[in-house]
C-alpha cells in the first residue's frame, strides 16, 4: 500500500464511519450514463449557473444597489459631473476602474444570455425526443418552473445598471403592474415604494436577483439533477438498449471527466465571449432619465419574444364604468404568456391523455416517428420567433432596407398564418423520414452502381443495411389510436362525448404514421 | 487607476487616428474655403450668386420650380436658407437620384465652389440659416461632452439611438447613423431640420449646447472598443445573435466532439 | 397472412472497438502527450491572465481586426482567462475520451414503482398514524386549525403593506398648473413662441423652483413635448384649438402605452413615433393612433404666453398623463 493510498483509506474511513457513506457512494461510482452530444446541453445551464454565481458574487463585493443620486467623477470622461444612481455610478466604477471588473461584468451577462439559451435548446431536446414523458413528469413541470424564473432573475440582473436602456425596461414592466385590473395601481406603488421610478425599485430588486431567486433556483435544480440520477437517464434507442436498461459508461473515471472537463469548456467560452464582445455597455446609454429613450430599445432575447408581442397588439382598452382594462397589455403581456407556459407544463399530461399511454418510458423517440408532437413543437417554436422577430422589427427594418410598419404587419398575420402552416409542414416531413426510413430497411442503400439486365435495362445495386441499423430504424412502437366507446354497455349515450370524440379525434391524428417495416415485409422482400 | 481621459493619447497603432487626422484636415479645409466665401467682394459675390442661380435652372428647377417654390415632389425653397443648400448638396442627398422614402447620402454632385454657389443663390432670395463658420464650430474648446451626453439622450437618442448608429422611423424612413458626419453638417442638420427631421431652434438649444451635442457624438465616434467588438452598438438583438451563433455554436460543437467515441 | 406482425429482432450490444491507444503503445503515448500539452496551453493562459492583470496598462488601446482598436487589458486578461479555463476542460475531455476505459457498461433499471406490499403498508400506516392523530374525529380542533393556519397565511400579506404608499390622485396629477413656464429640457430656459420656427420641436419641462433637483418621479408625469407646425394644418376641434398657440402645440412625452419617452417626430409626415413599441400618433389630429399597440392619443397640454411672452400652461392636463391603469375612466 502506497502513502497515498493509506491516506485515501485514512480519509474515506473518517467519512464513512460518520456518513455510513461507502455502499451509497460504491454504487454511484459506478453508475452509468448514456452518452450523446443532446445530453449535455442542460450541463451548460447548469455551468452558466455555477459561472452566474461566481462571477454575480464578484460583482457584488462593488456594486451599490441604491437609487441615491450621486455625481459621478469617476474615469469614463464622457459622464463627469452628471447627476446618476449610485447604482449606475458604482457599475461603471467595476467597468473601468476594478481591474477585471469589465470582464466579470461581460462573463456575468453573456452566461445569464448562454444560461437561457441552454434552457430553450435542452428543453427543445427533451420535448423533440419525448423525455418528458412519465416518470419524467415532475422534471418536466421544474424545467418549466426554472425558465419561467430564469426570464424574471434576467430581466431583474439587466435592470440592476440603471442605465437609459434598464430604466425604459422596468418603466414598460411597471406598465404592466399597471395594467392589471382592479390591483394594478396598488401593486405597482407597493413595488416601487411610490410613483415611478422611486428609489426603492433597485434595492429591492437587488434582494430578490441575489437572494431569493437564486435560493429557489438553487432547491430547484437540486431536485432536477437528483430525479435525473435517481431515475437514471433516458437514451436513444440502438442496439442492446431497451426500456429496461441502460448503456453508456461509468460515472468514475471518464464521466467525471468528461462532464467536469464540460465545465471549464462553458466557463471559457463565456470568457472568451466577455474578453471579445462587448455587452451591455452601459456607459454609452448614459443614467437612466424618465423623459429620454434610445432608439431600438429592446430586452435581452429571452425577452425578446414578449416585446414582440406587446409590440404587435392591437390598440384594444375597453372603458366600463369609469374603469380601464388594457387589453393590449394584458393580452400579449400576461394572458397569452400564460397560455404558453401553463400549456408546456401541462403537455405531458394532455400527451398522454391523447395517446392514452401510461407506461414508464425510458427510451427516446426518433422525433420523425411522433409526427404530431414534432410537429406541435415546430408550430410553438415558429410562433415564439415570429414574436422574437417582431421584438426587433426596427433594428430589422434598418438592417434590411424596411419599413417597421411592414415587419409589424408580416408579424401581425404571420403569427396567426405561419404556426399553423409549420405544423402541417414539419408533420408531412416527418412522415416523407418515415417512408424514407423504411425504404432504407427494406431495400438497403443506395451504392450508385448500376447493374445491367440481361435485357438491356439497368438498375441500381441496393446494398443492404446492417442489423443494428435496421433495427435502431424499426425499434419505436407505433400506437394504434384510441378506442373509445360513444355508448357504454347498455346503449346510453356516455356523459362527456363531446370531450370524447375531441379525444378520438386527436389520438387518430396522433397515430398517423408510415407502418414501420416488419421481420414478415424483409422476408417477403427476399422471396422476390 | 484607468484614465480614461488619456485613451486618444495613448491609444497606439491605430489606423482610426490617421484616418481621423485625414477627416480633420478634410473638414478643416472645407470648412476653410466656406470662410474664405464671406471675404468676397461684392462683384466676385454677385458673380457667385449668378453661378448658383445657373446650376440651380439646370440641376434643381426642374423640381423645385423656376421661383424656388417647390412643386409636388419636392418642397419650397423659399427661406430655407444657406445651411440647408449646404447639408443638402454638400452630403449628396441632392440633388436625388431616386424619390425612394428617404433620401440617403452619397457622393456629391457638385464641387465645393458649386455647392457654394448654389447656397449663396438660394440664400439671396430670402434669408434663412446661414452655414456656420470655422469659428462657429470649434466644439473642442466650446462644447462640455458630458452635457451633450445628457442633450443628446434627450433631443436625438429616440431616432439617432443611444450611440448614433440611427434607427427606423415609420414607413421605411430611418434616422441616419452619425457616426462619421463632418461637424458642420451635424450642426445644420440641428438649424434646418431635413427630410423627416425637425428643426432645434438656437434658443431652444443653443449654439453652445449644439457644439456640446457634436463634442460627445465625436467622443462616441472616437472612442475605442472598452469591452471588445462593439456588435454595432445597436443594443441587445445582436448581442442575442451572437449568443445563438457564436456561443451556443461553440458549446455544442465541443458537446459533440466529447461524445464521440475516439478511435 | 397471420395475425401475428414480426419485428425486426434487436441484434444486441455490438462488441466493442477498442481505441488505438488501447492497443498500440505509441498511440497511448502519444495521446498522453497531447493531454499534457493541452494542460500546459492551459497553464500558459493563466500566466497570460496573472501578467495582464499586473503589467498590462489599462490605457493601452491597440488595433486587433475584427474587434477594432480594443483595450489591450481587458482583452488579454479576458483571452488568458478563457485559456486557461478551456484548455483544462479540452485537457480532461480528450483524456477522458483517448486514456480512460471507455467499455460500454449496461446497467439494469429498477421499477420505480414500489412492492404491492410496500403501497399497501404505506397505506395502513398512513391511516393508522392519522387516526391517532384524531384529525378525522376531532372536528373542533380540525376547524379552529384551519382558522389559524388561514389567518397567518395573512400576515405576510398585511407586513407587505408599508411596501409603498397608496396611489391617490399621484397617477392622475403632475406638476403642471396653470401658469406654469414652459422651460427646456435640460437648460430649465423659459421659452417664447417666436424662439421655434415651423418644424421645430423642444423638449420641456415645468418650471422648477427650489434648490432640490427634479425628482425622476416627476419628470416621469411631467415631460411635454412642444412641436411647432402651420396653424392651418391643424386638424382640430375647436377646444383643442384653443390649447394651441400660434401653431404650437404640447403633448405629453410619456407614451399613453407603456410610458416610453415619444419623441420621434417626423417634420415631413407629422407623425411622432414611439421607439419601444412603435405606436404611431399623428400630431395635427391632437395626437391620435394611427398605427401601433396604444389605444389613446397622447394627452395635450393647453398652452399660451404669459405676460412676458413666455409660453404657460393653460391649466393642467385634463387627463392622466402615462400608460393605463384600472381607476382611470377612459
Amino acid at each position: 500500500m502506497t502513502a497515498r493510498e493509506r491516506v485515501a483509506g485514512t480519509v474515506a474511513n473518517y467519512v464513512d464511519e460518520r456518513t455510513g457513506a461507502a455502499k451509497w457512494m460504491k454504487k454511484n461510482l459506478t453508475k452509468v450514463f448514456p452518452d450523446h452530444w443532446s445530453f449535455l446541453l442542460g450541463e451548460i445551464v447548469l455551468y452558466s449557473f455555477i459561472i452566474l454565481l461566481l462571477s454575480g458574487t464578484f460583482l457584488t463585493f462593488w456594486f451599490d444597489p441604491s437609487q441615491r443620486e450621486v455625481i459621478y467623477d469617476g474615469s469614463y470622461v464622457p459622464l463627469q459631473g452628471l447627476h446618476m444612481s449610485a447604482a449606475y455610478a458604482s457599475t461603471l466604477h467595476i467597468s473601468f476602474e476594478i481591474r477585471g471588473g469589465m470582464l466579470m461584468r461581460q462573463i456575468h451577462h453573456w452566461a445569464a444570455l448562454i444560461f437561457m439559451a441552454g434552457m430553450v435548446v435542452h428543453l427543445m431536446r427533451v420535448y423533440f425526443t419525448g423525455a418528458f414523458r412519465k416518470p419524467r413528469e415532475f422534471n418536466w413541470i421544474i424545467g418549466v418552473g426554472l425558465l419561467t424564473l430564469g426570464i424574471v432573475e434576467g430581466f431583474l440582473g439587466y435592470s440592476l445598471p440603471d442605465d437609459l436602456l434598464s430604466g425604459t425596461g422596468i418603466r414598460i414592466a411597471e406598465a404592466i403592474i399597471q395594467a392589471l385590473p382592479v390591483v394594478g395601481s396598488y401593486l405597482a406603488f407597493f413595488a416601487f415604494g411610490g410613483a415611478f421610478p422611486g428609489e426603492a425599485f433597485i434595492p429591492r430588486i437587488f434582494t430578490v436577483h441575489v437572494l431569493l431567486l437564486p435560493g429557489i433556483f438553487l432547491a430547484l435544480i437540486t431536485v432536477h439533477l437528483m430525479l435525473v440520477w435517481y431515475q437514471k437517464h433516458t437514451q436513444w434507442p440502438g442496439p442492446g438498449r431497451t426500456e429496461k436498461n441502460v448503456v453508456g459508461y461509468p460515472l468514475m473515471p471518464a464521466y467525471m471527466a468528461k462532464a467536469g472537463g464540460f465545465f471549464f469548456i462553458v466557463f471559457g467560452v463565456t470568457a472568451f465571449l466577455g474578453a471579445v464582445a462587448s455587452i451591455n455597455p452601459i456607459w454609452l446609454y448614459g443614467p437612466y432619465n424618465p423623459g429620454q429613450v434610445s432608439a431600438g430599445s429592446q430586452p435581452d432575447w429571452y425577452m425578446g419574444w414578449l416585446d414582440g408581442l406587446v409590440r404587435m397588439a392591437p390598440p384594444l382598452e375597453t372603458y366600463l364604468f369609469g374603469y380601464t382594462i388594457s387589453w393590449n397589455i394584458l393580452i400579449p403581456g400576461l394572458i397569452i404568456p400564460g397560455i404558453l407556459f401553463t400549456g408546456m407544463a401541462l403537455y405531458p399530461f394532455i400527451e398522454s391523455w391523447i395517446t392514452g399511454d401510461k407506461r414508464e418510458h425510458h427510451l427516446l423517440d426518433r422525433p420523425r416517428n411522433v409526427p404530431n408532437r414534432t410537429a406541435l413543437g415546430a408550430m410553438s417554436l415558429t410562433f415564439m420567433l415570429v414574436a422574437l422577430i417582431n421584438g426587433g422589427n426596427d433594428i430589422i427594418a434598418t438592417t434590411f432596407s424596411l419599413s417597421i410598419n411592414q415587419v409589424m404587419w408580416f408579424s401581425r398575420i404571420g403569427i396567426i398564418v405561419l404556426p399553423p402552416l409549420a405544423f402541417v409542414i414539419t408533420k408531412r416531413i416527418c412522415l416523407s423520414l418515415q417512408r424514407a426510413d423504411r425504404e432504407l430497411v427494406l431495400h438497403g442503400r443506395e451504392t450508385g452502381r448500376l447493374l445491367m439486365l440481361p435485357h438491356g435495362e439497368f438498375v441500381e445495386v441496393h446494398e443492404p443495411i446492417s442489423p443494428e441499423l435496421a433495427w435502431k430504424l424499426t425499434a419505436h412502437e407505433q400506437a394504434p389510436a384510441l378506442v373509445l366507446a360513444d355508448v357504454d354497455a347498455r346503449g346510453v349515450r356516455r356523459a362527456g362525448s363531446l370531450k370524447n370524440k375531441l379525444r378520438k379525434r386527436i389520438s387518430q391524428a396522433n397515430a398517423e404514421s408510415i407502418a414501420k417495416p416488419t421481420a414478415n415485409d424483409l422476408k417477403e422482400i427476399e422471396h422476390h | 487607476m484607468k484614465k480614461l481621459s488619456k485613451l486618444r493619447r495613448n491609444a497606439f497603432a491605430s489606423p482610426l487616428l490617421l484616418a481621423l487626422a485625414l477627416f480633420a484636415i478634410g473638414t478643416t479645409f472645407s470648412v476653410a474655403s466656406a470662410t474664405t466665401k464671406s471675404e468676397l467682394s461684392v462683384q466676385q459675390r454677385s458673380a457667385q450668386i449668378a453661378e448658383g442661380k445657373n446650376i440651380f435652372l439646370k440641376g434643381c428647377s426642374s423640381c423645385h420650380g423656376l421661383n424656388l417654390e417647390g412643386s409636388a415632389i419636392a418642397p419650397s425653397l423659399v427661406g430655407v436658407g444657406a445651411a440647408s443648400v449646404d447639408f443638402q448638396v454638400g452630403t449628396g442627398r441632392m440633388p436625388v437620384a431616386d424619390l425612394s422614402q428617404q433620401i440617403a447620402r452619397k457622393e456629391p454632385v457638385y464641387n465645393e465652389e458649386q455647392t457654394a454657389a448654389l447656397a449663396a443663390y438660394v440664400a439671396s432670395t430670402s434669408l434663412g440659416p446661414e452655414i456656420p463658420t470655422e469659428s462657429m464650430l470649434n466644439y473642442e474648446r466650446d462644447g462640455n461632452t458630458a452635457e451633450g451626453g445628457t442633450l443628446f439622450r434627450t433631443n436625438c437618442a429616440m431616432c439617432h439611438n443611444f450611440a448614433g448608429q440611427g434607427g427606423a422611423l415609420t414607413q421605411g424612413k430611418y434616422a441616419p447613423t452619425l457616426m462619421g458626419v463632418e461637424p458642420k453638417y451635424i450642426y445644420e442638420a440641428m438649424i434646418t431640420g431635413p427630410q423627416a427631421m425637425p428643426v432645434f431652434a438656437d434658443k431652444t438649444i443653443t449654439p453652445a449646447e449644439k457644439l456640446s451635442m457634436i463634442k460627445w457624438i465625436k467622443a462616441a465616434e472616437n472612442e475605442p472598443q472598452l469591452g471588445g467588438a462593439a456588435l454595432g452598438r445597436v443594443g441587445p438583438v445582436t448581442e442575442g445573435l451572437l449568443v445563438w451563433t457564436l456561443g451556443l455554436g461553440l458549446l455544442i460543437g465541443v458537446a459533440v466532439w466529447l461524445a464521440t467515441k475516439a478511435r | 397472412m397471420s395475425n401475428e406482425i414480426e419485428a425486426i429482432k434487436d441484434p444486441g450490444l455490438p462488441a466493442h472497438v477498442h481505441r488505438k491507444a488501447d492497443t498500440d503503445p505509441v498511440a497511448e503515448k502519444r495521446a498522453e502527450r497531447q493531454v499534457a500539452i493541452l494542460f500546459l496551453i492551459s497553464a500558459l493562459g493563466t500566466l497570460l491572465f496573472i501578467f495582464a492583470y499586473y503589467f498590462v496598462p489599462e490605457d493601452v488601446f491597440f488595433f486587433f481586426p475584427v474587434l477594432g482598436n480594443t483595450n489591450a487589458h481587458q482583452l488579454f486578461l479576458g483571452l488568458g482567462l478563457a485559456i486557461a479555463l478551456f484548455f483544462i476542460g479540452a485537457a480532461a475531455i480528450h483524456w477522458a475520451k483517448t486514456l480512460m476505459p471507455d467499455l460500454e457498461v449496461i446497467a439494469m433499471r429498477h421499477t420505480l414503482r414500489s412492492d404491492e406490499e410496500d403501497r399497501d403498508a404505506l397505506v395502513t400506516t398512513a391511516k393508522e398514524r392519522a387516526g391517532a392523530a384524531g384529525l378525522g374525529r376531532r372536528s373542533l380542533i380540525k376547524r379552529s386549525m384551519g382558522l389559524s393556519l388561514g389567518l397567518i397565511g395573512l400576515s405576510p400579506l398585511v407586513l407587505l403593506r408599508d411596501l409603498g404608499p397608496l396611489p391617490g390622485d399621484e397617477l392622475t396629477k403632475t406638476s403642471w398648473k396653470a401658469g406654469t413656464r414652459l422651460v427646456t429640457d435640460p437648460g430649465d430656459r423659459p421659452i417664447r413662441p417666436e424662439d421655434l420656427e415651423v418644424g421645430a420641436v423642444a423638449q420641456v419641462l415645468p418650471e422648477h423652483f427650489g434648490e432640490e433637483r427634479r425628482h425622476l418621479s416627476d419628470i416621469a408625469k411631467d415631460a411635454v413635448l412642444l412641436i411647432r407646425l402651420r396653424p392651418e394644418e391643424f386638424q382640430l376641434s375647436s377646444e383643442r384649438l384653443s390649447w394651441t398657440y400660434d401653431g404650437i402645440i404640447a403633448f405629453s412625452k410619456i407614451c399613453s402605452h407603456m410610458g416610453c419617452a415619444v419623441a420621434l417626430y417626423e417634420q415631413t409626415t407629422k407623425h411622432l413615433l414611439c421607439p419601444c413599441h412603435q405606436s404611431t400618433f399623428d400630431v395635427p389630429r391632437a395626437a391620435k393612433v394611427i398605427f401601433g399597440p396604444s389605444a389613446r392619443a397622447l394627452p395635450q397640454l393647453a398652452i399660451t404666453v404669459d405676460s412676458e411672452g413666455f409660453l404657460i400652461a393653460q391649466k393642467p392636463f385634463s387627463e392622466p398623463v402615462g400608460p393605463s391603469f384600472w381607476e382611470r375612466s377612459s
